[in-house]
């Protein structure tokens, strides 16, 4: 189910907002809008949904125009057409009391510089969206006290925000949205002021917490590998367009045009593309109902050295060599029981590229990728190779 | 050429506004002249009525805590305030600090809110600007002429023209203050789903209270500073002292008063500035 549903979503900056949206019908670009009108385009006709418990990432370069859309959602900016529904009420016309509802109890905010107030201390920042809503002090602050437990601060509560490092006050920031218990999460940049050590830290935080408490997220930032690490889906923007909207590997694989090709050639694949993507199609015999007689025919089929053996639900039981095989075939071996190798190496569909390539460099065979000791595909050292130098490793079977 | 167009009477015009304004709001004026000159004078008489000791003790004590337990401030307070009290100056001086007391809050009553519509209204801060250039630009003894219109002679015309010119820098730094909130700061009020008041109370003055200490102190400062002003309409106190000596050309008791007033406002200036430390 979606939770946030958006339409036709625009924002025209300046005074002849009509002309200007005219004009993007007609399919000016912005630069050429601009010139005639004096308008900028912030966001250009975004549409999308969130599915409820999904990060969402909304990523772009500066100018983008995607903090103007996150600010469409909760309406800090107005917009100049275009509906966002949350929860069944469309926050682009509702009025002032429905809208501060759905701010207080539907979604929290996290700020790019934290925008923690400084004359309050950790507790009472994390208490102001409560303090907002009029619950009574003791409720508010056994609530905030939860919420900066989850963030790991349950020690710091009387500090003030200067007197902590810029991750922790990330963290007061996360709590001070949380303690509100609000559907939805609206990240903008929440990272990126932060080192990138402590980042990743975040990053991982921010998964974890997301695993316990399904909210939905929609995170803003610059920084693609952060969108790919942390990113359901994402949501690619340029001059207030939304080019691509996809899962990561979708974005990596597929990009829509030029520009996303462009944006996603520097990121280091080796994190992103996964064993699924570069395995082939195993060559296999059937431990079952093949000897050696078969196994021989299909290695010199295909110029293998050795060859995978499964049974009959597809379970990697091993492997056997070329050389073993011969054996077996004039010793008038009917099975493979004997000369069954067990030493392959193995990983799974979701093993990045960088682990397989560490244990591809002294394996005897190719690894086999298997799931639920089903054997799926193998990788030859080519394949990993290939992924790592040019970044195409998806070979034509997979 | 010149003289294509005859002289503009606008100071007749002036003086019909100045006569209808005190016909028309005379029911303002008068109890504003008769009961409210009547506190002021009682709380002066009152203030006066304690012993010097003791003032100076509570003075010194409030210097002691506001400047964080240094003795500096202490020391300053006793020996000025003994001086003053030394000089026979002890009444003077507690009449021109009732002056400077009520013209200050009177200022700031009008002048944060003032400030904070300015903030919040572009439209206010069109109007309100040019009117607060005047207010300062104008030399301060022109106010003297409708306040005695108004009022008569004494504490409550001196009042007014301080008033008048003492506002503008709170009402500014309040404006200012409220204006440099942190763009984050407000949008993080907003979207945490706080209604006006709400913001203005939890994030927006707390975050300009300095700002708007700084124009706190600039008002009493300027309050204090048109007490000699105020005394040319009869207003009492030190600066009257300062105006009978000029008068007479007698430059000693002229010195000795100026410098009561100078000691008063060094006293308030930095009690002022160490609070907003705080």
């Amino acid at each position: 189910m979606s939770v946030i549903s958006v339409k036709n979503l625009s924002k025209i900056f300046g005074k002849k907002t009509k002309e200007a949206l005219s004009l993007l019908d007609e399919g000016y670009a912005k630069e050429e809008i601009l010139e005639k009108t004096g308008c900028t385009v912030g966001v250009n006709r975004a549409t999308f949904e969130v599915e409820e418990g999904e990060v969402f990432v909304i990523m772009g370069l500066s100018g983008s125009g995607k903090s103007t859309l996150v600010r469409l959602l909760n309406r800090l900016i107005d917009p100049t057409e275009g509906d966002v529904e949350v929860g069944g009420e469309n926050l682009a016309k509702v009025g002032k009391e429905t809208l501060r509802k759905v701010r207080r109890e539907k979604m929290s905010m996290v700020f790019q510089k934290f925008g923690l107030f400084p004359f309050r201390t950790v507790l009472e920042n994390t208490e102001f969206g409560l303090e907002i809503q009029g619950i009574n002090k003791e409720e508010r602050a056994e609530k905030a006290k939860e919420a900066l437990e989850l963030v790991g601060l349950g020690s710091f509560i009387h500090q003030y925000p200067d007197q902590l490092s810029g991750g922790m006050q990330q963290r007061v920031g996360l709590a001070r949205a949380l303690a509100n218990d609000p559907e939805v999460l609206l990240m903008d940049e929440a990272f990126s002021a932060l080192d990138p050590l402590i980042r990743k830290d975040m990053q991982d935080e921010l998964l974890d917490l997301q695993q316990k408490m399904k909210k939905t997220i929609i995170f803003i930032t610059h920084d693609l590998d952060e969108a790919l690490r942390i990113g359901d889906r994402i949501a690619l923007m340029k001059d207030g367009s939304i080019v691509q909207i996809g899962t990561p590997e979708e974005i990596l694989v597929n990009p829509a045009n030029d520009y996303v090709e462009r944006f996603v050639e520097d990121v280091d694949r080796s994190k992103v593309l996964t064993a699924s993507h570069i395995m082939k199609r195993p060559e296999t015999v059937d431990i079952e109902k093949h000897g050696p007689r078969v196994a021989l025919e299909r290695i010199r089929e295909q110029g293998l050295s050795s060859i995978y053996v499964v049974d009959r639900s597809r379970q990697l039981k091993g492997y056997v060599t070329a050389d073993d095989v011969k054996q077996a075939r004039d010793n008038e071996q009917k099975d493979l029981h004997s000369i069954l190798r067990t030493d392959m190496p193995t990983v799974g569909l979701e093993a990045p590229i960088h682990e397989i390539f560490e244990i591809i460099h002294d394996a005897p065979v190719p690894v086999a990728v298997v799931e639920d000791g089903k054997m799926k595909g193998i990788i030859v050292r080519g394949a990993v190779i290939a992924a790592l130098a040019n970044g195409n490793g998806v070979t034509e079977d997979a | 050429m010149l003289n294509f167009i005859p002289e503009i009477p606008v100071a007749q015009w002036i003086n019909t506004a100045v006569d209808w304004m005190k016909d028309t709001f005379q029911f303002i004026f008068d109890p504003i002249k008769q009961d409210f000159g009547q506190f002021v004078e009682t709380t002066a008489d009152w203030l006066s009525q304690i012993p010097a000791l003791i003032v100076i003790l509570i003075v010194a004590l409030i210097a002691f805590f506001v400047s964080g337990k240094k003795f500096g401030l202490v020391a300053f307070s006793i020996i000025g305030l003994w001086f003053v009290y030394n000089q026979g100056l002890w009444e003077e001086l507690m009449y021109t600090f009732t002056l400077v007391l009520f013209a200050s809050l009177i200022s700031i009553i009008i002048g944060i809110p003032a400030g904070i519509w300015m903030s919040k209204s572009k439209w206010a801060q069109t109007i309100i600007t040019p009117i607060l250039d005047f207010m300062q630009t104008m030399p301060a003894f022109v106010y003297l002429i409708p306040a005695v219109v108004f009022f008569g002679i004494g504490m409550v015309p001196g009042i007014f023209a301080s008033v008048v010119f003492a506002t503008p820098p709170v009402v500014r730094f309040t404006n200012l203050g409220i204006r440099q909130v942190s763009n984050e700061l407000v949008e993080a009020a907003d979207a945490f789903g706080t209604t006006g008041s709400q913001k203005l109370f939890k994030v927006e003055l707390p975050m300009a209270r300095k700002t708007i200490m700084a124009g706190v102190n600039q008002t009493v400062m300027l309050a204090l500073s048109m007490v000699v002003i105020a005394s040319m309409i009869g207003a009492p106190g030190l600066g009257d002292k300062v105006l009978t000596a000029l008068q007479r050309s007698q430059e000693g008791p002229g010195f000795v008063a100026g410098f009561g007033i100078v000691i008063l406002a060094i006293i308030i200036d930095r009690v002022s500035q160490n609070l907003n430390k705080g």
